[in-house]
């Protein structure tokens, strides 16, 4: 049965460029770019091609650009850069629905006697910038704030909140893992001091990722080790998934500048045709201001992580945050912070779309999804309340 | 991705006894939709014979959940009331060919759900429902159903007890408590009196069973206090052991020694001796 894949905010698939792109350095071309022989340097000739490529889709010069093993490192990294470069301050600003990359980073900071504010969401999953200027003060390190959220899709004001935080003085990091390759991402537009990317999550491989870290931004480095990207990172380079990036990354802009919304109306034509059809469903996060491959929505009175195995019956890869699915007994802290209801909030399914989904695969779900919740409101003993 | 059975997939795409009984002569209703999983369970009741003659559910949850519901109902079918409350959540779990760790509390739902049922049709209060402290608030889990779900189950870690009751998985202010409650439920209570064979042992079955009970339940009680021990050497009916931790240097190690010897020769052999190397 064809995989009717709809995860992608979790992972994407390959892209066939990306994969011939690799191809030569799994093969012929092993040799180390850090070596002084030609075998090596042309490899090396390759890194620096992607780092133009990377820094081009944001709009950055290629040396504000180092190469990490993924978005958990890049974020990691520019967090504890930020702490390291400035010992004296002791507070860093961040919100209650980031990615576990952040979050928890900020949490293990918590209990090293670090002060941290998590900002809070309204139940659109907007910020309250408000709370942000209250927030700000001379002890603060650092201020990062996501993008876009990778569950709900909803994207936040980055240049507004980067200017508050800048203008303060206080340097500005943003987790741009769910955006970059989906809408336009340019740093100078949004003026962040840093910014994380991650390539499996535009159609790279697994294992890399960048820091973007702005000319005249004090860096500490978070991996020490030998010479490599100029000593902000230790490490022989992982080569082939680099050259990879680089390719995935000019896809991403070419597909971005092409202005190209097939992508947006097929999650539109799967949300109106969900609502339609499933009595309950009810769609979680800001419809105005959400990128435009990410639909959550939720189905009352059922249980997401029964949806999901259901749907996996078919083959349809989708996710979700019910408590049940996470390993954890509390549903997402994503769709708790936006207060969504004790009804809904376990019978989430987050549908994550990608420049490569077919409409066939969006009408395969339209046709599967209604029988199935209707199924499952058979079994819940809620089902009298609908 | 959960590893599920064979079995508990196929219940779950295919309940049996899905629904609820007209009139029933006893209901069962566990859990709640805040905390993500809720079963109401329906029984027709002879009232000759005190026999189950039908069991049907509703069920809110994961798959393991449904799955549970259906294996409960089948279970009970057919057997009188008594009989019926002899199935433990263990007996839920072998019926489906066993359950993730972490799924466990599904099967402890549908244990709760047929003693709620039963006491219904008896007109008694449920047991342990009002009963007892409410130790973790996220779940509403209280203290009486911890320990009969750690001695149950054989429950001697933080983890487990969270697996199969939820407490603690929550806001985890409770974890104190629930260390607590796990310490009382194993302190004065001689476990797993059958373990001791009545047979006379091979060295290499004395030497497993000292590991086994050194494991299960000798360090977890020193380790609650920042001490441990590591076996050493078996020799003969000799065992060496090393105290480590803040166990070493304690004032209290001799008694420590013996508390170990006295478990030892409780669990495995009279002939034991503990010394240290």
């Amino acid at each position: 049965m064809k995989v009717v894949y709809l995860d992608n905010n979790a992972t994407t698939r390959m892209a066939d460029e990306v994969r011939e792109a690799m191809l030569p350095y799994l093969t012929d071309l092993y040799g180390n770019p850090s070596s002084m022989h030609t075998f090596g340097g042309q490899v090396h000739r390759s890194i620096e091609t992607s780092r133009e490529q990377v820094a081009s889709l944001i709009n950055a010069e290629p040396d504000e650009i180092i190469f990490t093993s993924c978005g958990t490192e890049s974020d990691n990294t520019a967090l504890m850069s930020a702490l390291l470069s400035r010992p004296d301050k002791r507070h860093i600003i961040t919100t209650r629905v980031e990615h576990p990359a952040v979050l928890n980073f900020c949490k293990a900071m918590g209990r090293r006697g670090y002060r941290v504010t998590y900002l809070s969401v309204n139940k659109l999953g907007r910020l309250d910038l408000d709370e942000l200027d209250e927030a700000l003060d001379d002890d603060t390190a650092i201020v990062s704030v996501m993008h876009a959220n990778n569950e709900s899709g909803v994207i936040f004001p980055i240049r507004n909140i980067a200017e508050r935080a800048r203008s303060r003085g206080v340097p500005f990091h943003t987790d741009a893992v769910q955006t970059a390759g989906k809408i336009p991402v340019d740093v100078s537009d949004l003026n962040c001091d840093m910014m994380s990317l991650s390539g499996h999550k535009m159609h790279a491989a697994k294992g890399v990722a960048a820091l973007y870290i702005r000319r005249g931004t004090r860096f500490a480095p978070y991996i020490i080790g030998g010479h490599q990207e100029k000593g902000r990172r230790g490490g022989t380079e992982n080569v082939a998934s680099i050259a990879g990036f680089g390719t995935a990354s000019e896809l991403a802009r070419n597909h971005v500048a092409s202005g190209d919304d097939a992508v947006r109306q097929l999650r539109d034509r799967l949300q109106q045709g969900l609502l339609d059809t499933c009595p309950g469903a009810l769609v979680n996060g800001d419809p105005l201001n959400r990128i435009p491959n990410t639909l959550n929505i939720s189905f009352e009175y059922v249980e997401g992580e029964a949806i999901l195995l259901r749907l996996n019956e078919y083959n349809i890869c989708a996710s979700s945050g019910s408590a049940c699915t996470s390993g954890s007994l509390e549903p997402s802290h994503v769709l708790r912070s936006m207060g969504v209801p004790f009804t809904a909030i376990h019978g989430s399914v987050r549908f994550s779309l990608s420049r490569y989904t077919g409409e066939d695969e969006i009408e395969f779900v339209l046709e599967k999804m209604p029988p199935v919740i209707r199924d499952l409101r058979e079994l819940s003993p809620y089902v009298k309340e609908i | 991705m959960w590893e599920y059975t064979e079995k508990v997939r196929d219940l779950f795409l295919h309940p049996k006894n899905v629904g609820e009984i007209e009139n029933p002569d006893a209901v069962g209703e566990v859990g709640s939709i805040v905390c993500g999983d809720a079963l109401k369970l329906t029984l027709r009741v002879d009232r000759e014979t005190d026999r189950i003659v039908d069991a049907k559910f509703r069920t809110f949850g994961c798959a393991s959940a449904i799955a549970s519901s259906t294996a409960l109902t089948e279970l009970i079918k057919g057997k009188t009331l008594d009989e019926a409350l002899t199935i433990t959540n263990k007996d839920i779990a072998k019926y489906l060919g066993g359950l993730p760790r972490e799924k466990m509390h599904c099967s402890v739902m549908g244990r709760e759900a047929l003693e709620a049922a039963v006491a219904s049709y008896r007109g008694e209060k449920r047991p342990g429902a009002e009963e007892g402290e409410i130790i973790c608030q996220c779940f509403g889990i209280t203290d009486q159903k911890l320990r009969r779900v750690i001695r149950e189950n054989n429950l001697h870690t933080l983890d487990d007890v969270t697996n199969f009751t939820k407490a603690g998985g929550g806001c985890g202010s409770c974890v104190p408590d629930l260390e607590r409650i796990l310490n009382e439920v194993w302190a004065g209570q001689p476990v797993e009196k059958a373990l001791k064979p009545k047979r006379r042992l091979t060295n290499i079955q004395k030497i497993a069973l000292i590991q086994d009970v050194m494991e299960k339940e000798i360090r977890p009680l020193l380790q609650a206090d920042g001490g441990d021990a590591e076996l050493v050497d078996v020799d003969g009916n000799r065992v060496i052991l090393s105290l480590r931790g803040t166990c070493t240097g304690c004032l209290m190690a001799d008694v420590t020694m013996k508390n170990i010897e006295r478990k030892l020769k409780e669990l495995v052999s009279e002939d034991l001796l503990v010394e240290e190397p």
